[in-house]
């Protein structure tokens, strides 16, 4: 039975505790008396039959028909999977959307459907590499449906293939894949690592037109987007999508969601350490740990990079539910809190936060300087429940080496956006204002993000704006070990050590103030009470 | 006059003259019809005009000519001509004031016959200059200096050394012969010959010669350090506050014979005025005699006011100076000469070095301290030897001159050498006047105006017009051998892979040396490797070549000028020798691309020939002012962007060159041209690729492929 996750009170005996710092991590010792540790619970065991509980919720599903009772020859059918942001690090083969996606498509033979088509939901995301679609997908599939031209991945700015659906009281104009909106059955099937991924938001982003995302992906939705984890109507960002989401279903194709969870086992073997509580870790881990970081530090970025990318996550299935959507979301919600969820009495003076070598938005990349402040203020930060962790006006502090590296052919518009938009501000509705347009209308990212391999122009602006609520809510944001140039123009705080960084936050938290420190990865939410 | 020529002309008597005179006058007078009258009027106005101006003409040429001549010659001619004292030549003690022909060191040197072997010299070193040894050896030094730069940029760059080496000729040719009869150089062993000249052809017109020492900026009029033109000891003063002379040879306790213009000035019209009774036929103005500057007095001073008013260098620090140690000037000439050796040997070696970008920069500095130890050994070739003479010059001519004057003259023209207090001259006048009039740097701090900066501004003005752009090494870090490799491989299994990789090592060497000699050769013999390939294929995989090569290796400041320069409505051009498919994923970047284009067969394969000429060398310059043409555009007002000399013609037409990442020469060229540098960098997060291969293809597939 796995242990669930647990605050640990600093007292003079507790060991330092582990922090990632990108390609490495560190043991920093926290301030007895006045310190706690959140852990997360301990993986939950994985599902032992995985086909069967497979088809079993494609069998039974809530709130719906049976799959192959909605599938029938000459029928259009659409499957949308999730892309390469999800999950992280990617699953050792086979990954769920194979599993899923074979089992769909065996009814859909069974029941003579022969106009499949399988859609990647991108929404902004880059194009993902043939070889992250046949990870994703399995050789069996892609090499059946991608020569056909069957397997295609969504692109939010081809003008021929985009549908308007219709549009909320609010104003917001739901615009989809034309092939989804066309079909007579669209199956999504989703990953779902954190709780605001899923429901409503896998079609209405991970399909969307830049036209569609840009109504609620802005920086005044995520400034009031109070909750990412927990409480929907404290979000400004799901309100919308679940607006839009009632427009899909009233004048939309007909859906069907599949929704299903992960553990979080996420690193291999060797790297045990990483879950292990410090003062449970063995001989074998303490020397493993020692090596590592002594071994990574030797070792030149570019190498570390490309071992930790190609690093495959054991994490398996906790749970899978199909259906309709809200109704599936739900359950799904409840068995990623039953995984992630700590409660945590009261907020912290500072909060900190050990910032690893990858987010969503930078699988087999570099994790760049605004992707920094995206993990640590718009996903870290947002992993709570009722309220944030850190009191208003408290310190952040995250550990990164937030080196001044940009992936060009991922993120060739973050490397504009760097150098222009980040010296003139680091407001999120002031660069909206300015800044945005130029860079979503701009013709070379456009066909870049369509025939290349990057993200779309606007979105070094998402990553930001996913950041803007916490940048709101901190007094001063604090990264240890970080490049102090690029640091600055992050608006940041540069601090060589971690004593330093509680010397700097102490302007603005006093001498004595409460620490809480976020020891991820293992994803967490914190219901903070 | 006109009336009695026409009588005499039709032989008439003088009574029927008369009478057929008014006759004819009438008939032709009276008008039959208006516009005859009209054209009569006219013709006689000319002809009266005519009449007058010949009169004028003749009066004038006959009377007033000779009335006019009288009146300015009549009034007793006087030439006054400047000279200078160091026509006495390298001799120690007095210098009288007399003409070195009258003197007891005359060598009897005729003039006509120095400027007759002056001539010959000239000639012969035109004819020299022009032998096919010589030749080649300046077009082999244009190419070190240039490159592969094209057949008109070499032309003109061999012609400019042939004539500058003719100049160099010259130069030397004077200074041995002025050292030869004894004086120190070319100019004051021209100007005793044009005294001698002078003295020989003057005629009837009384002549005074002026001879001044070195003059250096005003002691009072028109105000105090006046001056023009940076001639003898500012130069010298100058690299001795910036630092770049740190030893000037000379003697200690010899004079250095400096003189105020404004005194020389003075001296000059109060000659004038003597006239040619009572002015002397000749007059030195000069110091040395009566007000002696001792060199190490002057050259204290200078140290003492350089001491309290540094000069900064570019990053603001001040310039300290050195200490000077009065070496003899043979000792000074053979470090100089030393120093210049080795920067040239060093240079010569990072120039064969494949030295790019900041690297380059290191290298183009270098060339201009050369410049500088070439600069300081003229200086010392050129004045040292003004230090070191120990001539005093007399001026007994001047003293009576003066002694003759009024005391009002006096206080108006003062030309009396011991009215020079030196120190405060030095210090107060002359130092800071020509500080002030070289524009050095006398402020700490960096320099306010940042250079790259304000070019950077007009290029990116919405006034231009076009913004041509080379693509290898300018925009990427790539060439067309990779993009090659990656379409060839694309499709190839490992060990058909490895195969690959070791011809193409073994070829290697062949192939640079093809590129060092002509682009153009290089490309059309590298592309015949195209021979064969199915043009379906190259259209399938070449787009991926977009994300896997060109985005990977490209500097991403270089792209967003691309897109500035768009977004200012500039016109942007790619001119490169790259394939058309291979740089096509660029499109949405340019207006126009002109790149290798290559025929295709009916079996719908590439030929392996290119179809046109490739665009490289002066073929660039050309394709952009026939671009401009075409579309009513300016290339003065067009920018153009380069990493290397075979660019240097595109670079040269247009109005704002900008070198990028330029190798060493490039970087020497743009630096001194004063051309805008960048330095553009590959994203530090660029995926890491040893080799250049397409991604490898699952077996499966592969094997569909090949079916």
């Amino acid at each position: 039975m796995p242990r669930p996750g647990f605050v640990l009170e600093v007292d003079r005996s507790t060991p330092p505790s582990l922090f990632w710092r990108g390609e490495n991590f560190s043991l920093e010792k926290l301030p007895a008396g006045r310190s706690r540790v959140i852990y997360p619970p301990e993986p939950l065991p994985a599902i032992k039959d995985i086909d069967g509980a497979i088809r079993n919720a494609l069998l039974n599903p809530i709130d719906q028909d049976p799959l192959p009772s909605l599938l029938f020859p000459g029928m259009k059918l659409t499957i949308c999977f999730d892309d390469v942001s999800l999950p992280l690090p990617k699953m050792r083969r086979p990954d769920t959307r194979q599993r899923v996606i074979e089992a769909v498509l065996d009814m859909a033979a069974d029941a003579g459907v022969e106009d499949v088509h399988l859609i990647a939901a991108l929404g902004l995301h880059r194009r993902m590499h043939e070889y992250e679609l046949r990870h994703a997908l399995g050789d069996r599939i892609y090499d059946a449906f991608h020569p056909r031209g069957m397997l295609t991945q969504h692109d939010a700015e081809d003008p021929d293939n985009l549908a308007v659906i219709g549009e909320t009281p609010h104003g917001e104009v739901l615009e989809i894949n034309k092939r989804a909106a066309d079909s007579d059955l669209v199956v999504y099937v989703n990953i779902n690592s954190v709780p605001m991924d899923g429901g409503w938001k896998s079609i209405t982003t991970g399909l969307a037109s830049y036209r569609c995302l840009s109504a609620h992906h802005n920086g005044h939705t995520l400034q009031n987007t109070r909750s990412l984890s927990g409480h929907r109507e404290h979000s400004a960002l799901h309100q919308s999508i679940w607006r839009l989401g009632k427009v899909l279903r009233d004048h939309g194709p007909k859906l069907f969601q599949i929704e299903t969870t992960l553990n979080t086992d996420m690193f291999p073997e060797q790297f045990s350490f990483i879950a292990t509580r410090e003062w449970e870790w063995s001989a074998r881990e303490r020397a493993t740990y020692l090596a590592t970081t002594k071994a990574l530090k030797r070792t030149p970025i570019k190498l570390a990079r490309k071992i930790f990318h190609g690093m495959e996550g054991p994490h398996q299935m906790t749970s899978i539910q199909a259906g309709e959507t809200s109704a599936v979301h739900e359950i799904t919600l409840e068995h990623v809190y039953r995984q992630q969820l700590v409660p945590v009495e009261g907020q912290t003076d500072i909060l900190t936060m050990g910032i690893p070598f990858v987010c969503p938005y930078n699988p087999d990349g570099v994790m760049n300087p605004i992707l920094v402040m995206c993990m640590g203020l718009g996903y870290l930060f947002n992993m709570y429940r009722n309220k944030p962790l850190v009191r208003e006006g408290g310190v952040i502090i995250m550990t990164h080496p937030t080196y001044r590296d940009f992936n060009p052919v991922h993120h060739p518009s973050y490397i504009d956006f760097f150098e222009q938009v980040l010296p003139d501000t680091t407001d999120p509705v002031v660069m909206g204002q300015k800044w945005e347009k130029q860079f979503a209308e701009d013709e070379w990212f456009r066909h870049l993000y369509r025939t290349g391999n990057a993200y779309h122009g606007v979105h070094p602006f998402y990553a930001w704006y996913w950041g803007a609520h916490g940048q709101q809510w901190a007094g001063k944001v604090i990264i240890v070990g970080g490049d102090p140039a690029t640091v600055r123009r992050l608006g940041f705080t540069p601090a060589t050590t971690m004593d330093d960084a509680f010397e700097i936050a102490s302007d603005v938290v006093g001498r004595a103030p409460t620490i809480t420190h976020l020891h991820v990865p293992a994803l967490l939410v914190a219901d903070v009470s | 006059m006109s009336e009695s020529g026409l009588a005499a002309r039709l032989g008439t008597s003088q009574s029927l003259a008369m009478f057929f005179s008014p006759f004819l006058a009438t008939r032709y007078l009276k008008p039959k019809r208006t516009f005859v009258s009209i054209i009569t009027l006219i013709s006689i106005l000319g002809v009266a005009l005519g009449v007058w101006a010949m009169i004028v003409v003749n009066s004038v040429f006959t009377g007033y000519g000779v009335r006019m001549k009288e009146s300015i010659l009549g009034v007793a001619p006087h030439l006054v001509a400047v000279s200078t004292c160091y026509v006495a030549g390298n001799r120690r003690g007095n210098a009288p004031e007399e003409l070195v022909s009258d003197g007891p060191w005359d060598i009897g040197l005729d003039w006509r016959k120095e400027v007759a072997a002056a001539r010959r010299i000239r000639s012969d070193a035109e004819a020299t200059s022009r032998l096919p040894e010589k030749l080649a050896e300046f077009r082999k030094e244009a190419r070190g200096e240039l490159g592969a730069a094209g057949a008109p940029a070499l032309a003109s760059k061999t012609e400019d050394l042939r004539m500058a080496w003719v100049k160099d000729q010259l130069v030397e040719a004077g200074r041995a012969r002025a050292a030869s009869v004894g004086w120190p150089d070319a100019y004051a062993f021209t100007k005793a010959l044009g005294e001698q000249a002078l003295t020989e052809t003057k005629g009837a017109v009384p002549v005074s010669i002026v001879r001044p020492s070195i003059i250096e900026s005003s002691l009072a009029e028109p105000f105090p350090g006046w001056i023009r033109g940076f001639r003898m000891a500012e130069p010298v003063i100058l690299s001795y506050a910036r630092g770049l002379l740190k030893e000037f040879p000379g003697v200690p306790e010899g004079t250095v014979d400096v003189i105020p213009v404004d005194i020389v000035v003075a001296a000059i019209i109060a000659v004038a005025a003597l006239g040619p009774e009572q002015a002397a036929p000749i007059t030195q103005v000069a110091s040395g005699s009566t007000n002696p500057l001792k060199y190490k007095v002057l050259v204290d001073n200078v140290r003492s006011w350089f001491t309290e008013h540094p000069l900064y260098d570019n990053e603001g620090q001040p310039i300290v100076v050195p200490e000077w140690q009065f070496p003899a000037r043979g000792r000074v000439k053979e470090q100089l000469k030393r120093a210049k050796a080795v920067a040239e040997r060093t240079e010569r070696v990072l120039q064969s070095l494949p030295l790019r970008g900041k690297q380059a920069s290191w290298a183009a500095t270098l060339e201009e301290k050369k410049t500088e130890i070439d600069r300081a050994y003229q200086y010392v070739q050129l004045y040292g030897l003004y230090t070191e003479c120990e001539a005093i010059y007399q001026v007994d001519r001047l003293l009576e001159m003066w002694a003759g004057l009024s005391p009002a003259d006096q206080a108006a023209f003062n030309f009396l050498p011991q009215s020079v207090d030196w120190a405060h001259y030095v210090h107060e006048i002359h130092l800071p006047s020509i500080v002030q009039h070289s524009r050095a740097k006398t402020h700490s701090g960096k320099n306010r105006i940042d250079r790259p900066a304000r070019l950077r501004k007009q290029i990116l003005s919405p006034d231009r017009h076009v913004a041509a752009f080379d693509l290898e090494n300018t925009l990427i870090a790539s060439n067309v051998v990779e993009s090659y490799s990656f379409l060839a491989t694309r499709r190839l299994n490992v060990p058909e892979r490895v195969r690959y990789v070791l011809r193409t090592l073994a070829e290697a060497p062949t192939l640079q040396a093809v590129d060092r000699k002509d682009r153009t050769d290089f490309l059309r013999f590298f592309y015949r490797r195209y021979e064969d390939a199915p043009v379906a294929q190259i259209a399938e995989d070449a787009p991926e070549l977009l994300a896997n090569i060109i985005l990977a290796k490209s500097f991403p400041a270089g792209l967003r000028r691309v897109r500035e320069h768009r977004a200012l409505g500039h016109r942007t051009i790619l001119i490169t020798g790259a394939m058309d498919f291979a740089v096509e994923g660029l499109r949405p970047l340019f207006d126009e691309i002109v790149a290798a284009t290559m025929s295709v067969r009916p079996d719908g394969t590439y030929s392996g020939n290119l179809s046109q000429v490739p665009p490289t060398g002066e073929t660039r310059a050309q394709i952009l002012a026939d671009y401009c043409a075409a579309e009513g555009l300016k290339l003065e007002e067009s920018i153009a962007y380069a990493d290397s000399t075979s660019d240097l013609p595109m670079l040269e037409c247009v109005g704002f060159p900008v070198a990028v990442n330029p190798e060493t020469r490039l970087a020497a060229i743009a630096r001194k041209r004063g051309w805008l540098v960048e330095h553009w960098d590959k994203a530090s997060g660029a995926p890491v690729k040893p080799l250049p291969l397409g991604p490898l293809m699952s077996e499966k597939e592969r094997r569909k492929v090949f079916q």
